[in-house]
């Protein structure tokens, strides 16, 4: 198995600097020549690699190594970021490795995962990473050979003067190329498409073959010599604090080492809560002694913040008017008194936990002032900035080394388990530790989705057109600003389709920490507008892909108020028109327990429309087939990963739905704890699910996030062609017919 | 209490409590860490090893209840035909996206393929239903199997 290089010996070995600049352009700066015969111990193959940039590496046998520099979660960036250095370096995918970056965002540019931004962001760079390389190589086999350098052509690795039928191996002259100047990397020439050997070909996953061995590189799976194992009590409710702890029962517990009342900081958005850290030889043994605490908790703040009362507060709010405003377009009340026909309906959904598999976990040991840290975090730079925040640990006192993370939907965003770790390993210095939640602490202490209430109205004319449109949108915030992944989008369709339009808002204040879950907003806001949409249509006397493509209009771009990613409505009509020829959807049928449904949401910079075919009986809902349209731009990077990532989107949707997902909260605890009571998809529910891409001329972006927000209305609006019930409220819940 | 431990063909010996599941002796105590912790109710399939054969959850099964059963782990499976052959079928078609379930799924595939050789959807549906994967790689879990059994051709990505 391939070592991963650390941060320590890049340095030791640094050739070339490659930094990303603020505009995230890729600067090559300092050139600092290896020294010959250069005084390494680790294996022979790195003992001699020539390092061409942070990036790119090549060893004399020409095996090439890659840094991927951004965490991986199971999006699948850590083979598909490689692959676009590997194709513009021209060398053979057979002889590349891969190793994971440390945190160095000096060296590498932002490394994080989140909001699917990895693709859109890194696509030019990475690419201009590997041609740089590439010239580099050719100029030094120029050099070699006193020829041009525009004379040789590059394949698979090697070099080739087709003049005098000479080539040359990369890892031939990759040492002299690593004294080579590095070209200005805006002006270094990229392949044309057609051009593409790596990008746009089905690739295994760089770690596959050690995932299917059960080789140890998770988060959970780190190991050090001396390492113990922790747990972190916790107050049930949110907002709890610690009054007193009686802990020698624990200490006494077998196998357990410390046991360390821990101070919190009363930030739930660095999430070192008030708690008890138990320290044990076996993480089995130091959950076994959480039993044995007793500790008095002060759970006044959580007091009310229950389900029930959170449900009454936004009836109130409802009732009581429309509101702040949020946007205003023209003047819907007019409108909609002058419509022909005005309808009205609310929405709302649960709070949902993200139950990644891998539960939270960080190693970390501290000792002599120094803080190593291993961690499955989406944002470790963020992980870092909080440290200082709360312990002041400077950041050029920590090493923080990523590790494949048994997924992330968004919940390690947050890096609250980084800090807690870190708090521990204060208290045992020297010694590594490794803290690890259980299921339970997982599903009580997440950032969940939080639940939102939407009361719409629209109004329509005498020929069916959308005269206007209205969204109250009551969610969770201070009364200002509102609670993390909580907020709204005034972008949020028909808005800039139709003229007379209003968002506004109201706001409850919330104990509960809530964050970012896959495509968020989005996941949310499209069941509700999605499935309002369909009722519009519907009353319009048509069906949401016509209604879609109406209000669409021409071709044209969208810039949302304030600016920010632009809309195509052509794009958008694009990925609509397939996927009503792939589903071959008709006007809908009379309603004899199924039927199919629509929907269209943009998030993420992904255009995606796709339809949900359902059978309703006995008040149970089966999902036959989804088909998905989806538009990330001209070119899928790696389409092995792509499927995959859409057919989960997919999945996780319709689970969401149907599978009974709701987080709920009595006095600020969460009543759910486990996957009894927290379901998620299994695989007998697993439909059919059929992909077709439109790849328009547009820069590629990425795939994390955006296929996910329409299964959900396609599917009640599914099940409303199925049987007349319109679904206002998730999760699913049907009478038994 | 001392126990000896038939696992992967060789005999370990581990002093711990008899309650302890036998998750928390191979990962705590013997380094096999392929086996994962899901949930530690037996609700999630990842801590699925072989007992004798039969795909059992590890977190329900506590280390004085062992016996002498022969375990087996995922670190051992290659080395049956029938594990290697799922190994293989996996990465053919790249199953995984996180891959943290994908121990647990390729034990309960392999008990599965121990019984039927040639399983139907139904069976596949019953006997998977207990591994949750939570990227939803559940499509490819099926062909997998399916080309593993010699029943689906292999071809690049598929369904």
């Amino acid at each position: 198995m391939s070592r991963e290089l650390t941060a320590a010996n890049l340095d030791r070995r640094s050739v070339l600097k490659a930094s990303l600049l603020a505009g995230g352009g890729l600067a090559l700066d300092v050139l600092i020549p290896l020294p010959a015969g250069a005084r390494e111990t680790a294996e022979e193959r790195e003992r001699a690699a020539a390092r061409l940039s942070a990036f790119v590496s090549i060893a004399p046998d020409g095996t090439v190594t890659i840094m991927s520099k951004n965490p991986e979660i199971g999006q699948g960036i850590k083979t598909s970021l490689p692959m676009i250095v590997a194709d513009e370096l021209d060398c053979d995918w057979s002889r590349v490795r891969i190793a994971q970056a440390d945190l160095d965002q000096k060296r590498y540019g932002e490394q994080y995962a989140g909001g699917s931004t990895a693709t859109p962001r890194d696509w030019l760079p990475m690419r201009q990473t590997g041609a740089a390389a590439r010239a580099m190589l050719v100029q030094a086999a120029a050099l070699k050979w006193r020829v041009e350098a525009s004379e040789l052509t590059t394949a698979k690795g090697r070099i080739h003067h087709a003049a005098t039928g000479r080539s040359v191996g990369y890892g031939e002259v990759a040492s002299a190329a690593a004294a080579v100047a590095p070209p200005e990397l805006s002006t270094v020439p990229l392949k044309r498409p057609e051009q593409f050997t790596i990008i746009g070909r089905p690739m295994v996953g760089i770690d596959s073959a050690r995932i299917v061995k059960g080789e140890p590189i998770f988060g959970v799976d780190m190991r050090l010599p001396g390492m113990l194992y922790a747990v972190y009590e916790v107050a049930p409710a949110h907002g709890g604090r610690l009054v007193k702890a009686e802990i020698e029962a624990a200490r006494r517990a077998p196998g357990v080492k410390h046991v360390v009342p821990i101070v919190g900081n009363g930030d739930a958005d660095t999430g070192l809560a008030d708690g008890v850290a138990i320290v044990a030889t076996n993480w089995w043994l130091a959950n076994e002694a959480r039993a044995k605490l007793r500790i008095d908790w002060d759970l006044s703040a959580a007091k009310g913040h229950s389900s029930s009362v959170y449900r009454a507060t936004a009836d109130a709010a409802i009732a009581a008017g429309a509101g702040a405003d949020l946007r205003l377009d023209g003047d819907p009340a007019a409108k909609l008194a002058a419509a022909a026909r005005r309808i009205a309906a609310r929405y709302d959904y649960p709070f949902i936990a993200h139950a990644p598999m891998e539960p939270q976990n960080c190693t970390a040991r501290y000792a002599d002032g120094k803080l190593e840290i291993w961690a499955p975090s989406q944002t470790p730079q963020r992980g870092l900035d909080q440290l200082h925040k709360v312990f002041g640990i400077e950041p050029e006192a920590v090493t923080l080394h990523l590790r494949r993370a048994g997924g992330g939907f968004g919940r390690r965003l947050m890096n609250d388990y980084v800090v807690q770790a870190v708090a521990i390993a204060k208290a045992v210095p020297g010694v590594p530790i490794q803290l690890m939640w259980s299921r339970p602490d997982d599903m009580r202490r997440d950032y969940y989705r939080p639940g939102g209430w939407h009361s719409f109205e629209a109004g329509i004319g005498a020929s069916g057109e959308l005269l206007a449109f209205t969204d109250h949108f009551v969610t969770f915030g201070d009364g200002k600003t509102p609670a993390r992944a909580a907020g709204f989008n005034v972008a949020m369709p028909p808005a800039g389709l139709i003229e007379h339009l209003r968002y506004s808002q109201s706001m409850m204040p919330t104990v509960v920490t809530t964050g970012a879950l896959r495509a968020p907003g989005s996941n949310a806001l499209c069941f509700a507008s999605q499935s309002f949409l369909d009722e519009v249509a519907l009353a319009a006397g048509t069906d949401l892909p016509r209604l879609m493509l109406t209000m669409l209009g021409e071709r044209r771009e969208i810039v949302p108020p304030g600016g920010g990613v632009s809309f195509d409505t052509g794009r958008a009509r694009d990925v609509i028109e397939k996927v009503v020829e792939t589903s071959e959807w008709t006007h809908r049928p009379a309603q004899s327990g199924s039927g199919k449904g629509f929907a269209f949401y943009f998030s993420h910079r992904g255009y995606f429309a796709e339809v949900v075919e359902a059978s309703v009986a006995g008040g149970k809902v089966t999902v036959h087939k989804v088909w998905v349209a989806g538009d990330i731009g001209s070119q899928i990077i790696n389409p092995m990963g792509a499927e995959n990532q859409v057919r989960g989107a997919v999945i996780d949707g319709l689970a969401q739905a149907l599978a009974g997902q709701a987080i709920e909260f009595v006095d600020g605890v969460a009543q759910q704890s486990n996957f009894h009571d927290f379901q998620l998809a299994r695989i007998p529910a697993t439909p059919e699910i059929e992909i077709a891409w439109v790849r328009p001329d547009k820069p590629p972006t990425g795939l994390g996030e955006p296929a996910l927000p329409p299964v959900i209305p396609a599917l009640t609006n599914a099940i409303f062609a199925a049987t007349g019930t319109r679904i206002r409220s998730l999760p699913v819940r049907l009478a038994i017919a | 209490m001392r126990y000896r431990l038939d696992i992967n063909g060789a005999i370990h010996e581990v002093d711990v409590p008899a309650e302890m599941p036998l998750l928390w002796v191979l990962r705590g105590e013997l380094g096999l860490l392929g086996t994962k912790y899901g949930c530690g109710v037996g609700l999630c399939g990842a801590c699925t090893v072989h007992v004798d054969g039969a795909a059992q959850r590890s977190c329900q099964l506590p280390v004085g209840r062992v016996g002498r059963a022969k375990i087996h782990t995922i670190e051992h499976i290659g080395a049956t035909a029938t594990g290697e052959r799922l190994q293989q079928a996996w990465l053919k078609i790249d199953v995984m996206q996180c891959g943290y379930c994908q121990a647990g799924q390729i034990m309960s595939a392999c008990a599965l393929l121990g019984r039927s050789a040639q399983p139907s959807e139904a069976d596949i549906n019953a006997a998977m239903a207990g591994n949750i994967c939570r990227c939803g790689c559940y499509n490819r879990i099926r062909s997998a199997i399916r080309i593993a059994a010699g029943m689906e051709e292999e071809g690049g990505h598929v369904a």
